[in-house]
């Protein structure tokens, strides 16, 4: 599978970015979506640039930035294995699934790596297909530790 | 030309659609034989995929599952013109697991394919709007009351009631709301019909604007659905580019358009208020209501918010009329369920009936048991924040009422089926856990209590002073349910409590 290279993050990059959302209503996650799609992370430094260019205080964008779970504020791993926890995928083995992950590839769920991060997901819908899990953004039903290690 | 239908349904290309289909593609030119593939979605038989269908002059005639190694075989045995082979399963139409259900939200779903207009109309695609366009605001919510519908997100809030409070709020701008966050583990349903047929919910949601006065729409669609979000995107531009949405809908003065605003991983957004906060692009904190959504919703402004399924249900209540949806179901629960068959199950998928039929109907007729061949332990029905019912409870009716009567409740429809290998303590420390990751914050029962929850939870597991504790959780239980604003902190102890009345025996601490 190949791995998803992301640009450089920079302020001027940025601003190209949130400019075209400025009609759009109650833009503020939308731009944080829309820069973490660029560069796989918000930056930090994104926080004031955003408050500046929609008018709202940093203290709401750094609320939107740190409510949602698919925000993440460091730098993207070359690679995300998205396992779901769900209680669907719990039924058919999900939580030993998760076991044989972190084993296979010696991190712990939801902590933050530079190559490789299992993170903990709540449902792809894809729950008669269980364990179902998400490799840089491919669905894998009835999954294994062979079928989804690189 | 031979034409074939292999679903390019999210399940589907889970366990390999695209793989066939690039290997029937190569197998045919291999033999110089032309054809032409159909990227359906799926007939929602889960357990058929890749369910492979090729049209013939008698029909369409299916095999499956099809997995990559199938396929040269298939091939050999002259499939292309419905030859025999292992995995053939006859007329597509005629499999009892599909025949005998009672498809009308889902009319579409699986046959079409989901992006051709032509396809959609040929199949009764845009007769509900014609009709719609012909009548009144108030006939149409009259239609939709009589119809008998109610919010298929959980709540089951009558949508003609809900509609008649919009259209009779005045304002220059209201909104129609779809609430795409099918969150709960277990529940599929929306995102099926968003990749099968988008068009059903794009008509519906036309229909619920020209009934209030809405002109702009808007579709909260969860970030765990890419494909789901990519087929409405697409099928929103063919359907502007088609007079279906705009300033002239099907060449009369209504308009109206639409967009999907993609959600980022909250369960709790798909609560209808902390939705709004979330579209609005602010934190997912919920509102207190009143002010009711409905007088004052998105921007401040009155907005229908419906799920997925009740406004996809519209058009099929506008094509064929009240009373033949309402001739379904039973009780206050009229016209078709789209049940969701998931977890631990031989046969998972969608089945569409009217309300009435009972849970062993659809966990051992259409579900056949458990994936492993265990016995069944425990159903989960509705969702995270559903109930766990024993064998006992298997002969429930599956309707709005029974299920609360049965202490349960039907949310959004999803079963979820645990084989014996289960302990109930820990998927009740978990609804627990889970309410903890995804409060929003704003009640103090439901951002603290979940925690201590869980801990009073794990106490029991491992047999500290189990009679005190269990009083303690119980306690703690009745205080989230009535101080929580909403669903999430309330209903969170439907699963608790639920695993420890019908299973107290894994609440006994260390054995």
């Amino acid at each position: 599978m190949t791995h998803h290279t992301y640009p450089q993050w920079s302020t001027e990059s940025a601003h190209a970015i949130l400019e075209p959302l400025k009609s759009t209503p109650g833009p503020v996650l939308v731009a944080l979506q829309a820069l973490q799609k660029e560069y796989g992370y918000v930056d930090p430094e994104a926080v004031a640039i955003v408050a500046q260019v929609f008018n709202v205080s940093r203290a709401d964008v750094h609320g939107v930035l740190t409510f949602y779970h698919d925000l993440r504020t460091t730098p993207a791993p070359a690679k995300i294995i998205k396992i779901c926890v769900a209680e669907a995928c719990q039924s058919v083995g999900s939580r030993n699934l998760v076991a044989g992950m972190q084993k296979a590839l010696g991190v712990n769920i939801d902590e933050s790596h530079a190559d490789v991060e299992i993170q903990s997901a709540y449902c792809f819908g894809n729950c008669a297909l269980g364990p179902a899990a998400m490799v840089d953004g491919t669905l894998i039903g009835r999954a294994t530790v062979e079928k989804l290690m690189p | 030309m031979i034409t074939i239908f292999i679903p390019n349904d999210s399940a589907a290309v889970s366990i390999g659609a695209n793989e066939v289909t690039s290997l029937v593609v190569t197998e045919a030119s291999k033999r110089g034989i032309e054809i032409e593939i159909i990227r359906n979605g799926t007939r929602g038989a889960l357990w058929l995929e890749t369910l492979v269908e090729v049209q013939t002059p008698e029909g369409r005639i299916a095999y499956g599952p099809v997995f990559a190694e199938d396929v040269a075989s298939l091939f050999e045995s002259d499939f292309l013109h419905g030859g025999s082979h292992r995995l053939a399963l006859g007329k597509t139409d005629e499999i009892p697991w599909l025949k005998n259900q009672d498809r009308v939200t889902y009319a579409r779903v699986g046959i079409i394919d989901p992006l051709s207009l032509s396809d959609y109309e040929k199949h009764g695609g845009l007769s509900g709007l014609k009709n719609a366009l012909g009548k009144t605001g108030a006939e149409i919510i009259q239609e939709v009351t009589e119809s008998g519908l109610r919010g298929r997100g959980g709540a089951g809030f009558p949508a003609g009631i809900k509609w008649r409070t919009v259209l009779q709020t005045q304002a220059v701008q209201k909104y129609i709301c779809c609430n795409a966050d099918e969150g709960d583990s277990g529940t599929f349903a929306d995102r099926i019909l968003m990749e099968a047929d988008p068009f059903t919910l794009i008509e519906g949601m036309v229909i619920a604007g020209v009934a209030v006065g809405a002109t702009q729409g808007f579709i909260y669609l969860r970030s765990e659905y890419p494909s789901a979000i990519n087929q409405m995107n697409r099928a929103i531009e063919i359907a502007r580019a088609n007079g279906i949405l705009g300033t002239s809908i099907l060449g009369t003065s209504h308009s109206f358009d639409l967009e999907v605003r993609e959600g980022a991983g909250s369960y709790v957004c798909g609560e209808e208020t902390a939705m709004l906060e979330s579209i609005e692009g602010k934190r997912g904190v919920i509102r207190s209501k009143p002010p009711l959504p409905a007088i004052e919703g998105l921007f401040g402004k009155p907005t229908v918010i419906n799920n997925v399924l009740t406004l996809a249900s519209i058009p099929a209540i506008l094509h064929h009329g009240a009373a033949a949806y309402a001739a379904r179901g039973v009780g206050r629960s009229l016209g078709t369920q789209i049940f969701q068959l998931a977890g631990n199950i031989k046969r998972g998928g969608i089945v569409e009936l009217a309300f009435g039929v009972t849970l062993d109907l659809l966990i051992n007729e259409y579900g056949a048991g458990t994936l492993s061949g265990r016995p069944i332990r425990a159903v989960q029905i509705g969702g995270p924040l559903g109930a766990y019912f024993d064998s006992k409870k298997f002969s429930t009716s599956m309707d709005y009422e029974s299920l609360v009567q049965a202490g349960g409740m039907l949310g959004h429809g999803g079963i979820v089926l645990f084989d014996e290998s289960v302990n109930l303590a820990s998927q009740a420390k978990f609804a627990m856990e889970f309410c903890a990751i995804e409060s929003c914050g704003k009640c103090t029962p439901c951002r603290v209590g979940s925690t201590r929850g869980a801990e009073t939870i794990e106490k029991i597991i491992s047999g500290v002073d189990v009679p005190a504790n269990t009083r303690l959780l119980l306690d703690l239980c009745d205080v989230m349910t009535d101080g929580s604003l909403c669903a999430m902190g309330g209903l969170t102890p439907l699963p608790v409590k639920s695993a420890l009345t019908n299973f107290p025996e894994d609440f006994q601490g260390k054995a």
